[in-house]
């Protein structure tokens, strides 16, 4: 019990300190840190139409987060999140240019199943190359957020930019506007609340039943724990490592969708960088779901987190007049608190250990404290939803 | 030692244990996995601190905090695993630290003389500018010796010195260590294996659940009656094994030439045939090829060209662990931890690791937890594994019952041949017992099994056959009823069969 109270409350403590923190910055500014937090709250959940906002900003993190807790599962670590939201986009941008006039019931469908394809080849070419080559898949990874986003500026610049554009020579690197077949479509009048919200939860959900209900997941998660032991039960390690992170990307790849036809601009733009169009889901969304206990339900609460933090922010600025830059600082200091509050909590767990309180010893091995809590699924070894109760 | 108690939580340890080492014998601790031998030594090295007792040395209360303290109090320790630096020479190993008498220089040149003292003193034969990578298991055990002797140690610790040593090896160790002995040292030695306890120990204390069940002369006891002290029960040593006729060829190996992980030849041009129900031992000292065999039977490594294994007739060379597998292997590593089970798994799931995907346990894509539960409940109960719950995180349990939960899930899927690598290595004795007994069942249903074992009485009990195994070769192939202890001794240490058939 004062295991998972503790593991509640390291957390909980952590996203504390960091406010103070906040607080302090906001004194700093010559704010109050009271009408400070007061404004970001108001911001990020106020009314009903920015729960929307803060909903729709948690979506894309929501899908990596997912994403990352799949291929972390199966011992691979996915930094591409940012290049698999490009292809994805981009994939799906073709798909709605192609057949503009496809019913919305189709099209729609189309446009996230391209999003899907997209990212997902953009995680399995690390994967494949991690697997069949054992190249460091943080490392090429990486290295392919680079590449797409200089191939994404080509292509909104070149093939793909907008005719009217090149006529009126303003060279505005953007898409044509896009079908309105193709968008999401608005589920609440007067809020931005579009299909890509649920699709995300679905996701999510999705990705903790296949990694805890379905055979693949099964596999997954040996590869994960034990490369060795899978491949002696007759498990393909190099197939399962490729899958992981295709199924990775791929959800990286959806959040790229959403970004373009959820969006109020109805078209893809790029200001250069992978940041301008992406926002950082593609890191932000790491963060959200290691907040998340690296659990695909818990990623939801841990980004909707982050979304309030950046909707929050707007309101922040324009009632306090202070730099917004305070909310993406803010943002940080959480990050590296809550990020930094595992080890602590796992510090703390093991010296509780030693000193006798917990049923840990040496000579006979009882229980290990990461997996020693109950399992809700029968088979699985998901964290206990109750350790991360700090989060929301 | 008087009256150690160290409790943990949810288990003492020991439990006000007194035990007394003289200068000048042996004395052993005997016990199963678990039954606090290693907590004793701990708190001795000061590893551990005890609960509640004291301990003496030479009649003086001491406080040992820190294995410096032991150090400095001449207590060494030797484990099971060396500690050496295999890229440096011997004396260097030994100078490792101590302090130099000429800092910040070192002073390696007095330590080559002082070893090389040492080891003409006690006829340990090693060559103190020789690197250590070079030297054979028993020799690298004869450093730490060395090492031990250097620090003027008068009480020395031996963890299971000799489960890495052939017989011939061990029976040099226990003349260094009577030696030693003799000599007014002090030693601790730590052992499961009864034979060589009886005839190396001056006392024997017997451990059971963190007591002391009795301390003994081997003079006054049996191994017989060491195990049932060990056990709390009787215990059957030699399995039943009915004569059976074996059936027809089930695993074949021709001309198998494997390389080791440093790319070294490590399994040389090996032929090997296994008959339905019978069980070919393979014996041999640890590296020698034993273990490369095995992955390469099982599809883990993959063979030179020339060499063929076939699965129940069929020529399975080329093909992966999964079709091995379909093809009724059964596959016991010799790490469980390693490529067995999966410690983060629970018992249930690590049950499935194999069939996880079958029909029998999916519906419509998904895992049927269902059926899944059911079956890994009945394994469970079926073949004695002792755990809360199938949900138990496996590395929870004791050796023994991981070991049960791996045969369980191999044995279930009915294999057609078995590869049994160590298959009670670090398993205590009733699991041990129960283990052999499925083993010799599995065989009177008909499977044909390859045994591959460090263990020479688990063989010489177990086996139909034994194929001695030395450099990669098979040095050669003994039916059980002819073969002697001393006989296959010898050929595990490369002396060819006809040799060793004819020595004494």
């Amino acid at each position: 019990m004062l295991k998972s109270l503790i593991g509640a409350l390291v957390p909980l403590l952590a996203a504390v300190v960091a406010l103070a923190f906040g607080a302090t910055m906001l004194l700093a500014l010559g704010a109050s840190p009271v009408e400070g937090f007061s404004a970001m709250f108001d911001g990020a959940f106020g009314s009903g139409s920015r729960i929307a906002a803060t909903a729709v900003k948690a979506t894309p993190l929501i899908l990596v987060g997912a994403g990352i807790t799949i291929a972390f599962r199966a011992n691979v670590i996915n930094i591409g999140g940012e290049s698999q939201i490009i292809a994805g986009a981009l994939l799906s941008t073709v798909v709605a240019l192609s057949f503009p006039d496809l019913p919305t019931i189709l099209l729609v469908p189309a446009v996230l199943l391209a999003g899907l394809v997209g990212g997902g080849i953009l995680g399995a070419i690390p994967g494949a190359l991690k697997a069949y080559a054992s190249v460091n898949e943080i490392l090429s990874t990486i290295m392919l957020n680079l590449v797409m986003v200089q191939f994404m500026n080509y292509l909104l610049r070149g093939p793909l930019i907008d005719p009217y554009e090149m006529e009126a020579g303003t060279r505005i690197p953007q898409t044509q506007r896009l079908s309105d077949n193709a968008m999401l479509p608005n589920l609440v009048d007067g809020t931005r609340l579009h299909l890509g919200v649920p699709v995300a939860i679905l996701a999510a959900v999705g990705a903790y039943l296949l990694l805890w209900r379905t055979p693949t997941g099964f596999r997954l998660r040996a590869v994960g724990h034990s490369a060795d032991a899978a491949r002696a039960s007759g498990m393909n390690v190099k197939r399962n490592i490729t899958l992981a992170l295709a199924l990775s990307g791929s959800l990286a790849g959806i959040a790229g969708a959403i970004l373009v036809f959820g969006s109020e601009g109805q078209r893809m733009v790029t200001d250069g960088s992978a940041a301008g169009f992406t926002g950082s889901a593609g890191f932000n969304g790491i963060v959200a779901a290691l907040f998340g206990g690296l659990h695909p339900i818990w990623t939801i609460p841990s980004a909707m987190l982050f979304g309030a933090l950046l909707t929050g922010a707007t309101q922040l600025q324009r009632v306090l007049q202070v730099p917004a830059a305070l909310a993406v600082a803010l943002n940080g200091i959480i990050v590296i608190f809550v990020v930094s509050s595992t080890p602590v909590r796992g510090w703390i767990q093991r010296s509780l250990s030693e000193a006798g309180l917990f049923n840990r010893h040496n000579d006979t091995k009882t229980e290990n404290p990461r997996h020693s809590r109950s399992e809700p699924g029968g088979l699985s070894d998901m964290p206990d939803p109750s350790e991360e109760s700090g989060n929301v | 030692m008087n009256g150690i108690t160290k409790a943990f939580p949810g288990v003492v340890a020991n439990d006000s244990i007194d035990f007394d080492v003289r200068y000048g014998e042996v004395h052993t601790l005997l016990g199963e996995n678990g039954a606090g031998k290693s907590t004793l030594v701990k708190i001795l090295f000061g590893l551990y601190q005890s609960d509640e007792g004291s301990i003496r040395l030479r009649n003086d209360p001491m406080e040992i905090t820190a294995p410096a303290e032991a150090i400095s109090a001449r207590i060494g320790m030797i484990h099971q695993h060396f500690m050496l630096v295999p890229t440096l020479t011997v004396a260097e190993n030994v100078a490792l630290g101590t302090a130099s008498t000429r800092r910040p220089f070192t002073d390696l040149d007095l330590v080559s003389e002082r070893v090389a003292d040492i080891s003409r003193q006690h006829g340990l034969a090693v060559d103190p500018s020789v690197e250590v990578r070079r030297l054979a298991v028993g020799e690298r055990q004869r450093v730490e010796i060395v090492k031990a002797l250097y620090r003027d140690v008068e009480l020395l610790v031996l963890d299971e010195p000799t489960a890495v040593l052939t017989p011939g090896e061990v029976d040099d160790l226990f003349v260094i260590l009577r030696r030693m002995a003799d000599s007014g040292h002090g030693l601790i030695f730590i052992s499961h294996k009864l034979r060589e306890v009886m005839s190396l120990s001056d006392r024997i204390t017997v451990l059971r659940n963190g007591r002391v069940v009795q301390t003994i002369t081997p003079a006054e006891t049996s191994t017989e009656e060491l195990a049932q002290m060990m056990v709390g029960r009787s215990v059957n040593l030699a399995p039943d094994k009915p004569k059976r006729e074996p059936g027809g060829v089930r695993l074949e190996v021709q001309g198998l030439t494997v390389q080791g992980d440093r790319e070294e030849i490590s399994v040389r041009q090996v032929d090997l045939l296994v008959r339905s129900g019978e069980i070919l031992g393979v014996a041999g000292v640890s590296g020698n090829g034993q273990r490369e065999l095995a992955e390469a039977i099982a599809g883990l490594r993959s063979v030179e060209a020339g060499g063929v294994v076939r699965l129940d007739g069929i020529d399975v060379t080329d093909r992966d662990v999964r079709a091995r597998r379909d093809q009724g292997l059964g596959y016991i590593s010799e790490e469980r931890m390693k490529d067995g089970a999966i410690a983060e798994f629970t018992v249930g799931e690590n049950l499935l690791l194999v069939e996880h995907g079958s029909k029998k346990f999916t519906r419509r894509g998904m895992l049927a937890f269902g059926a899944i539960n059911k079956h890994c409940e009945k394994l469970v109960e079926d073949f004695g594994v002792k755990t809360p719950s199938v949900e138990t995180p496996t590395s929870s349990l004791s050796g023994g019952n991981i070991q049960k939960v791996i045969l369980a899930r191999e044995l279930s899927a009915k294999p057609k041949v078995l590869l049994a690598c160590q298959p009670t290595r670090g398993v205590d004795i009733g699991a041990t017992e129960y283990i052999h007994n499925l083993l010799i069942e599995q065989r009177d249903l008909g499977t044909a099994t390859l045994l591959i074992s460090e263990d020479l009485d688990e063989v010489l009990g177990l086996a139909d056959r034994i194929a001695v195994m030395y450099e990669g070769r098979i040095v050669g192939i003994v039916p059980v009823e002819e073969a002697r202890r001393n006989q296959i001794g010898l050929m595990m240490a490369g002396v060819p069969e006809q040799e060793a058939r004819n020595s004494p």
